[in-house]
């Protein structure tokens, strides 16, 4: 078991929020067509708020930190709070188009010791990644913003979301993170908006496309290994959490509200209400989410792929039933392995709003 | 025998989990937990204080272990880190800007 691992058992075992992503702002320079967010500024956060909040984490036990919009860096203030997190310990990671990281910007990032920023790249084509982000010249300015935080010694990570405008460009996008020194993460999650609108899941990456995804070695390792058929299923698996949202996991809007993931929209409470420890200990919501064990799932139990599906509990309540399958997870299963899920079978886990599209991965490289 | 100072980095992340401590590296993101012992060396690693004294007012008074034995466990142990960057070491007091200061712990 690795040290992550171990952490994150000890963590549940304490009931320690390990990780929190916190959304600074929903504002943004760009509108990327794919994007879940309205960018409304109003009511945000403010500095005094984050502040309070920092310290409420810290107190708590959280140790990963990610902070997010929107674009973060439209807030004045940005600089000031991820300083303020760095000195109360936390391990920063910094999500940004890096539209706005200019060599000072970049020097200042390093200089307060964010451990690792994630940029949201979608095509080596200007063509095509401007179309995305709806921000003429946006990919030139992202890079160049990678640049100089690659220059200035920060670990940056490109992250491509994949889907049907831009499926033959990810080779092109691993290039210009091998170019710049990057790390390189592909995502073909595309959720519907917060506000319930799921027209932007048309967008998802066809079947065809995902399939090519997971048999591609330069993407998943070992193709063989990767879509091996699942292993059967034992006690642990069955006792153990469907997911780590709720529990080592947490997510607060830039409206105080926290959830129990970035995806996972249930409200459990918030956090100009209530202290971050009052939530996590009293929330209705919350307590629900943690009592569920994969052996309560009333579907996905009895599924062959219950070990190794990345079954999305925010996604399944989107689809109506936190409990249920996520039609999109129980696809891209059966696309991995060729064995239908029991989401499948029971006929519960095609029907709209997720029809024949792809699904939920992230595949780390 | 020369004294040694032993201050925490600014550059990594750290949280009390537990009786342990996890530190992480933002330098090249190695990942450490320190079991208790290690955790309370961390705790008191302010640049002011010389770890013989750290040992002797820290460690053995709560640990059932010899001092002289508990001395060079620290010794060992402080080396590692800083060989990673995580703590800092001198033979005379620390106050360079990289060290932690000791209210934002």
């Amino acid at each position: 078991m690795s040290l992550m691992e171990q952490l994150n058992r000890k963590a549940l075992g304490l009931g320690v929020p390990l990780s929190v992503h916190l959304d600074v702002t929903y504002r943004c320079n760009e509108r990327c067509e794919h994007c879940y967010l309205e960018h409304d500024g109003k009511n945000e956060l403010t500095t005094a708020e984050i502040r309070s909040f920092l310290l409420q984490f810290a107190g708590a036990g959280v140790f990963f930190l990610t902070i997010s919009g929107g674009e973060p860096l439209l807030r004045r203030d940005c600089f000031a709070i991820i300083e303020l997190a760095r000195e109360l310990k936390f391990n920063v990671k910094l999500k940004t188009n890096a539209v706005l990281v200019g060599e000072k910007e970049a020097r200042r990032l390093r200089e307060a010791g964010v451990e690792q920023v994630q940029v949201s790249v979608y095509s080596h084509k200007p063509e095509i990644h401007d179309a995305i982000t709806k921000l003429p010249g946006s990919l030139s300015l992202t890079m160049e913003g990678i640049r100089l935080m690659r220059a200035a010694g920060l670990k940056v990570t490109l992250a491509n979301v994949l889907m049907r405008s831009n499926a033959a460009d990810y080779a092109g996008v691993q290039a210009l993170a091998a170019e710049t020194g990057a790390h390189y993460t592909l995502d073909p999650t595309i959720t519907p908006m917060l506000n319930g609108d799921s027209s932007i899941l048309g967008m998802r990456l066809p079947a065809q496309g995902l399939r090519t995804v997971f048999r591609d070695d330069r993407l998943v390792g070992n193709v063989d290994d990767f879509c091996a058929p699942p292993a059967p299923i034992d006690d642990e698996i069955r006792e153990g959490i469907p997911c780590s949202a709720g529990h080592t996991s947490c997510y607060v809007s830039p409206w105080a509200d926290v959830y129990p993931c970035v995806q996972f929209p249930l409200p459990c409470g918030n956090l100009r209400q209530q202290f971050f420890s009052e939530i996590r200990a009293g929330s209705a919501q919350l307590r629900e989410v943690r009592a569920i064990r994969a052996k309560h799932l009333p579907t996905c139990s009895s599924c062959s792929h219950l070990g190794t599906c990345t079954r999305c509990p925010g996604l399944a309540l989107m689809e109506g039933k936190m409990r249920g399958p996520s039609s999109a997870d129980c696809e891209k299963s059966f696309l991995r392995t060729g064995v239908a899920t029991a989401g499948m079978l029971a006929g519960r886990a095609v029907s709209p709003p997720v029809p024949s599209h792809s699904a939920l991965v992230q595949i780390q490289l | 025998m020369k004294e040694c100072y032993v201050a925490r980095s600014r550059t990594v992340a750290a949280r009390q989990l537990g009786e342990e401590m996890v530190i992480m590296s933002a330098v090249d993101s190695t990942l450490f937990n320190l079991n208790p012992v290690a955790a309370l060396i961390w705790q008191a690693a302010d640049g002011q204080t010389p770890l013989a004294k750290i040992v002797e007012e820290r460690i053995c008074p709560v640990f059932d272990v010899e001092p002289g034995e508990a001395l060079r466990d620290a010794e060992q142990f402080v080396s590692d880190l800083a060989a990673h960057g995580i703590l800092l070491l001198a033979e005379s007091p620390i106050v360079e800007s990289s060290a932690v200061a000791d209210k934002k712990s």
